[in-house]
């Protein structure tokens, strides 16, 4: 693989960008390999990677029945940040943004990785309350965050809805300052790059149709492209996991698919430099602005289980309001495109990165709403998981028979409803 | 927006009703002090890909909860009952949306929405 440099790029375009390589390899599938991932989105290719890297198994295979990053990982409102409360999620999001921060490097590819800021606005007393917890705790375990007041939101983000009757008027706001937002095809290409460099195998369209295991462990997949042998299979594929799982014969998992819209507007001038978030009774709101301009912006998930990548109105309209509510000058802008994802909503909210009951078959499922920030951290534990058949310290919480232990993690203490969380 | 048909209300937009997740899924008896079968009942889901049965409550209507078989790739809805209907049956009188009234109501919406339209233009 040729490095990509200040140098190379100056050198191609002299040359009129005719003698790029291409990013990644393209192999047809071998017969058998040490280790297949299952999934070629952000969290499929990233633990390719780090298995390669971190564990020098590279005689890996990533498989995808679509294309890379056709999923979830193209379809995410591009929001990193670490600014979690349980014990469980605190020090694997936080490992997570650490290796963000390193990435663009580490993959010698520009994931536009930037550290802008999350704020977090509250609205009422109980709010702050609540917020100040969570920030009081993410300072203890090591995590960033700083508490501002209603001024210096104002400083910072002078066009928010300020005035003195505003439905609901700006109190403050918590601000993680690391956390950000990543150009989320970079990531996918960056990884897949990468991996392929270091001997990882990724095979597109290449739809896993069965399992195959020998006195209850499993030797292999079926495929859309024949027969693939691995003593080990990992699963990374949010939204489709449940199905999977039937076929593997994991049974029943604690897993809903719900539906995530997310929106992007016409492009604009810089109007917005960081992420503005807000979570009330009246809504769920969170918001920047990409590099090329566009509004980038979302809510909550649609509300009732679906596998249909598409929308429905009412979200649309609720996610509106909330844009009406805290920043009224975008009102007179055009939604350039919509769409939505399939999440793997769990029914604590929390993901999972785990071993399974069948031995040698591993899986990273119910993200819920928030895998896009953890693509570098899964992949990092999900390798460490499956390279020593075990948990690393980061994710030993993350099983998939917490909820059979009584051991949840559940942030937003909903309960085990994951239209809810 | 889905429609769902209320046995008892007509069809409504769901919006005016609130999820209540896998109706598929029958809980143990209260008496009942095996943990796996309450494990199984409160925490793991078929999930599938195709027909759901599900709940939903008619909490700006009837109030009603009601159980619908939806397909959940398509939205499809194949059938819309009711999951308690002896406390239905105590209702009075349900209204329903007739062809009469159905016609009169988007009648008069499109009468407000073009005074709305004009009143922007004079504006």
């Amino acid at each position: 693989m040729k490095r990509y440099s200040a140098f190379s790029i100056i050198k191609n375009g002299l040359a009129g960008h005719k003698h790029w390589e291409r990013a990644w390899r393209d192999p047809k599938p071998k017969k058998a390999y040490d280790v297949i991932i299952i999934g070629g989105g952000g969290h499929g290719l990233a633990t390719a990677y780090y298995l390669a890297k971190n564990h020098g198994i590279t005689n890996v295979a990533v498989l995808e029945k679509g294309w890379l990053g056709g999923g979830n990982a193209g379809r995410n409102t591009t929001i990193v940040r670490s600014n979690y409360f349980r014990e469980g999620n605190t020090a694997f999001y936080e490992h997570s943004l650490k290796l963000w921060e390193g990435l663009s490097q580490d993959l010698n590819y520009n994931v536009m990785f930037s550290q802008r800021g999350h704020l977090n606005l509250y609205f009422t007393p109980a709010q702050r309350d609540a917020l100040a917890r969570r920030y009081n705790t993410m300072r203890l375990n090591g995590i960033d965050g700083d508490w501002l007041t209603r001024d210096q939101v104002r400083k910072m983000v002078p066009h928010l809805n300020y005035a003195e009757d505003a439905r609901y008027e700006i109190m403050g706001g918590y601000l993680q300052k690391r956390a950000g937002t990543a150009r989320h095809d970079a990531v996918n290409w960056g990884f897949a790059r990468a991996a392929s460099n270091l001997g990882v195998d990724i095979i597109q369209q290449c739809e896993v149709t069965d399992f195959i295991t020998k006195a209850g462990r499993i030797v292999g997949v079926n495929t859309t492209k024949g027969e693939i042998r691995a003593e080990k299979v990992g699963m990374a594929v949010a939204g489709s996991t449940s199905l999977l799982a039937h076929k593997a014969g994991l049974g029943n998992l604690p897993i809903e698919s719900h539906k995530l819209q997310a929106f992007v507007s016409e492009p604009l001038k810089p109007f917005l430099d960081t992420v503005v978030v807000y979570a009330n009774g009246h809504g769920h709101f969170y918001i920047s602005q990409s590099d090329k301009g566009g509004m980038v912006f979302g809510g909550n998930i649609d509300g009732y289980n679906s596998y249909a990548q598409k929308g429905n109105l009412p979200i649309y309209t609720d996610v509106a309001s909330c844009a009406m509510n805290i920043m009224p000058a975008l009102g007179r802008i055009k939604v350039l495109r919509q769409w939505a994802g399939i999440m793997d909503m769990s029914m604590d909210g929390s993901p999972f990165i785990s071993k399974t009951k069948i031995p040698g078959l591993y899986l990273n499922a119910g993200w819920c709403y928030g895998g896009f920030k953890a693509t570098p951290g899964s992949g990092w534990c999900f390798a460490h998981t499956i390279a020593h058949d075990a948990p690393h310290e980061i994710n030993k919480l993350l099983t998939l028979d917490r909820f059979e232990a009584g051991i949840h993690i559940d942030e937003s203490g909903h309960g085990p409803f994951p239209k809810a969380h | 927006m889905l429609r769902i048909d209320c046995p008892v209300c007509g069809i409504r937009d769901h919006s005016e009703f609130s999820y209540g997740e896998d109706a598929s899924i029958t809980y143990p008896e209260l008496s009942n002090t095996d943990r796996q079968a309450w494990y199984e009942a409160v925490f793991l889901r078929d999930n599938p890909r195709g027909l759901h049965l599900e709940r939903w409550h008619h909490v700006q209507g009837c109030r009603q909860w009601l159980i619908v078989a939806r397909d959940t790739l398509t939205h499809d809805i194949s059938s819309v009952t009711l999951a308690h209907p002896k406390a239905a049956s105590q209702l009075k009188a349900p209204r329903k949306l007739t062809k009469g009234n159905a016609g009169k109501a988007s009648s008069a919406s499109k009468t407000a929405m073009s005074k709305n339209a004009a009143n922007g233009v004079a504006s």
